[in-house]
């Protein structure tokens, strides 16, 4: 067992290394305040300008093939490149999703000049795209959609609503799941498109979180015109084309949240319990003893897995693993640290409450960890069915035509 | 990055996967369970020809010199079938002191006995309810005479040796006892896991031999406990793994209201849990087999994580396998009770979770402060 680079890995990280010092600052792990807010029209300046940049020196897309303008990496190169750029001040990625997820199926399903057309831009963050799949009637059951696509002539006409929507307003393309054809199966009824979001009949409404900020969105179609030529896959196959998207979501998703363990350690050793720094208190070192074993089991599995992946394994679900715990965790922590505080646990104020507020932010803002990219049910179910093997549920919408299943009231 | 263990050591737990399967099989370990037997001397004895008990011990001792990753590995087996031998009495305690402490001729007289399965030895610390803390050592070492009472003592009354933690005039001091001497009384103790042996052992001026030197044993004592650890994490993965493996299997073959009791969400979110604890164990006892096997300045914080991971991961896992077999579970006849009582017993062999958490924070804090 060693912890080391390989020689070419090495070579790697230090020519990333050179490039994120030439470009932006290391992070300073206690200064500065961490806030979940709004991307602003500032923040995705910087964030474009920094794609292009990434994209010129061979930093974006770098499992891609050169054909795409990618470097033709191997996957553990990408996962250092995200190790080192996490180090330092660089914008929010708003790319994620595009170049992780929309991207990805449009190489597999759209024709060769519509790569031409759109590949590069996306990759050089010079235009932004997003995944409209969830609706208001179809959160986990994603194949239980409503938006209805219609043919007419040599274009399909949209209308319908999606919801939670990341970055809908500020994307210029969006991955389109409708239903083409209500009296079949409801997973045989799906066909997909790539859709223009500044098109007549596209309205981004952004959803008022619980948190205060404005990460999602309702988005609703009316009338909306999409030419065939933008349909991906075959009409009726749009649920093969979105399992290939969903296959990457939980690669895509997998940033650094704070406050972490560490952010805790600090907050206890600086407030006091019964005239003594909370640290000592044994039940403040029962919890941090907790949650060190879960995040070092964490980081450790992670090392398995990159382990796998260097000796050229595919990722598999044991990633839900990560998700599934470290969802928890934040939540977990953000509340335990507010406990810390005792009565003054509640105030959010940035200038009286410790590490400036970190703790009260992450507490509004961690329920949506639990549920976006896989709720924590919809993760257990995997590991349960695709890890351990255990029977699929009962599915009492499987042999039924879509217009004949029961719909409740919401 | 490289963190997996090595082909070697992959071609052993092939091995010793096919042979515990074969010899050590529910039938073996319910013998000593039911009172039949103290131990399984076939099993220990063929431990011994493979290897096994030497695994860790340098040749110069006769030992195979395979170093700690072959002897992680062989726990992780041992512990998957809850092998009823003095394993972890003989080889992590025992023969761990002696390397730590014993002058090279005691060296020389017990590790080749260890090695050839003719000694079985225990270190004997614990002296009724507590964790592992110097202040609670009161029996008495003077003029190589013991005397005091230890309990319980893992494997206590078929061990022909022990390690005995007591106070002498300079502090806390390891002794050696040879436990068939006058002066020594021993009765095997009622424990929830009677699977494997444990006794209470009265000393009254027993002889002692002087084991490292006198007064300074409670660093050794803290070390010898946290390698100890590591080797028992492995095998509550192993163990927490087979009760996984057993759940998920009835959950597949087990029918109720018409259909597998595994398509059901809560037996599977239950499993996913139980799936999810083992993993991260898995993951914390091999960074711990990393820091054990090249002596890393990292290996007491590991060596805790992988405590408190592991001791988690095995107890849920043998809990949830009772849970998810219902009624069955909880017969004498299905095997659940031996995963239960195993986990339990585990979980306080060398300190229970409240020491093990603590000593978590404790060496965070060091880290931090340097």
């Amino acid at each position: 067992m060693d912890f080391d680079d390989t020689p070419e890995e090495a070579a790697f990280r230090a020519e990333a290394r050179a490039f994120l010092n030439a470009s932006f600052p290391r992070k300073q792990r206690s200064g500065g305040a961490h806030r979940y807010g709004d991307t602003d029209a500032a923040e995705i300046a910087r964030a474009k300008a920094w794609q292009a940049k990434k994209a010129d020196a061979g930093f974006a897309g770098i499992t891609w093939p050169k054909e795409w303008g990618g470097r033709g990496g191997t996957p553990m190169q990408q996962i250092i490149w995200n190790q080192e750029e996490a180090e330092y001040e660089v914008p929010h990625n708003v790319f994620l999703i595009g170049l992780g997820m929309c991207i990805p199926t449009m190489i597999a399903y759209a024709r060769p000049e519509q790569l031409q057309r759109y590949v590069r831009p996306a990759l050089r963050g010079e235009e932004i795209w997003c995944q409209l799949f969830s609706e208001p009637a179809g959160g986990s059951d994603v194949a239980g959609l409503r938006t209805r696509a219609e043919k007419r002539g040599d274009a399909w006409v949209i209308n319908g609503q999606k919801i939670w929507t990341s970055g809908a307003h500020y994307s210029d393309y969006g991955l389109l799941l409708t239903r083409s054809d209500p009296t079949v199966q409801k997973h045989a009824g799906l066909t997909a498109f790539f859709i223009d979001m500044h098109a007549p009949g596209v309205e981004v409404r952004p959803i008022h979180q619980m948190s205060g900020a404005s990460n999602f969105n309702e988005v609703f179609f009316t009338d909306l015109r999409v030419p065939d030529a933008q349909r991906l896959g075959a009409p009726g196959a749009g649920w093969k084309v979105a399992i290939t998207t969903l296959m990457n979501e939980r690669l895509a998703v997998g940033e650094i949240r704070r406050p972490d363990l560490q952010d805790l350690i600090e907050l206890a050793r600086s407030v006091e319990l019964d005239g003594r720094p909370a640290i000592a208190d044994p039940s403040v070192r029962e919890r941090i003893a907790d949650w060190h074993a879960k995040s070092q089991g964490l980081t450790y599995t992670r090392f398995r897995i990159l382990t796998a992946l260097s000796r050229g394994a595919t990722p598999g679900p044991e990633n839900s693993i990560a998700k599934v715990v470290n969802a928890a965790k934040l939540q977990e922590i953000a509340s335990f640290g507010m406990d810390l505080l005792g009565m003054a646990g509640g105030v959010m104020d940035p200038e009286l409450a410790p590490m400036h507020a970190m703790f009260q932010d992450a507490l509004l803002s961690s329920p949506s960890h639990r549920i976006a990219g896989g709720t924590d049910e919809i993760l257990r179910n995997i590991i349960a069915e695709r890890v351990l093997g255990l029977p699929g549920d009962v599915r009492v919408d499987k042999d039924v035509a879509f217009n004949q299943l029961p719909g409740g009231s919401r | 990055m490289n963190f997996d263990f090595s082909d070697d050591s992959k071609l052993l737990r092939e091995q010793a996967q096919r042979f515990l399967r074969e010899q050590c099989t529910p039938k073996v370990v319910r013998h000593v369970l039911e009172g039949h037997a103290a131990t399984s001397p076939e099993l220990w004895r063929a431990m011994a020809e493979m290897g096994w008990l030497g695994a860790a011990i340098p040749e110069r001792y006769d030992g195979a010199g395979l170093g700690y990753e072959a002897l992680c590995v062989l726990a992780e087996e041992i512990g998957r079938v809850l092998a009823p031998v003095p394993f972890a009495s003989t080889v992590y305690l025992a023969a761990e002191a002696i390397l730590a402490a014993g002058s090279e001729a005691q060296k020389r007289e017990y590790l080749p006995k260890i090695v050839r399965g003719e000694l079985i030895a225990t270190f004997a610390l614990a002296e009724g309810a507590g964790e592992p803390r110097e202040a609670a050592i009161r029996a008495r070492l003077s003029d190589g005479r013991i005397t005091g009472s230890k309990w319980p003592v893992p494997d206590g009354s078929i061990a022909q040796l022990a390690v005995v933690a007591a106070r002498d005039s300079s502090g806390v001091s390891l002794a050696l006892v040879d436990l068939t001497s006058s002066g020594v009384s021993r009765r095997a103790l009622p424990m929830v896991d009677p699977s494997r042996d444990h006794a209470k052992i009265d000393f009254d001026n027993a002889p002692a031999v002087p084991l490292g030197a006198s007064g300074q044993a409670w660093d050794i004592v803290r070390r010898l406990l946290d390698r100890a650890a590591i080797l028992t994490a492995f095998e509550q993965v192993g163990a927490a793994s087979a009760s996984l493996e057993m759940a998920t299997a009835y959950a597949k073959e087990r029918f109720a209201f018409g259909r597998p009791i595994g398509s059901f969400q809560a037996i599977k979110h239950k499993l996913a849990d139980v799936y999810v604890a083992t993993e991260l164990a898995r993951s914390n006892a091999y960074y711990a087999a990393w820091a054990l096997s090249t002596d890393a300045a990292e290996l007491p914080l590991a060596a805790a994580t992988a405590r408190v991971s592991a001791t988690d991961a095995f107890y849920l896992a043998a809990k949830e396998n009772i849970q998810v077999h219902g009624g069955v579970g909880f017969t004498w006849d299905y095997d659940c009770h031996l995963f239960y009582r195993r986990a339990k017993l585990l979980a306080l062999s060398l300190g229970s979770q409240r020491y093990w958490k603590d000593r978590v924070v404790a060496e965070l804090e060091t880290r931090n402060a340097a």
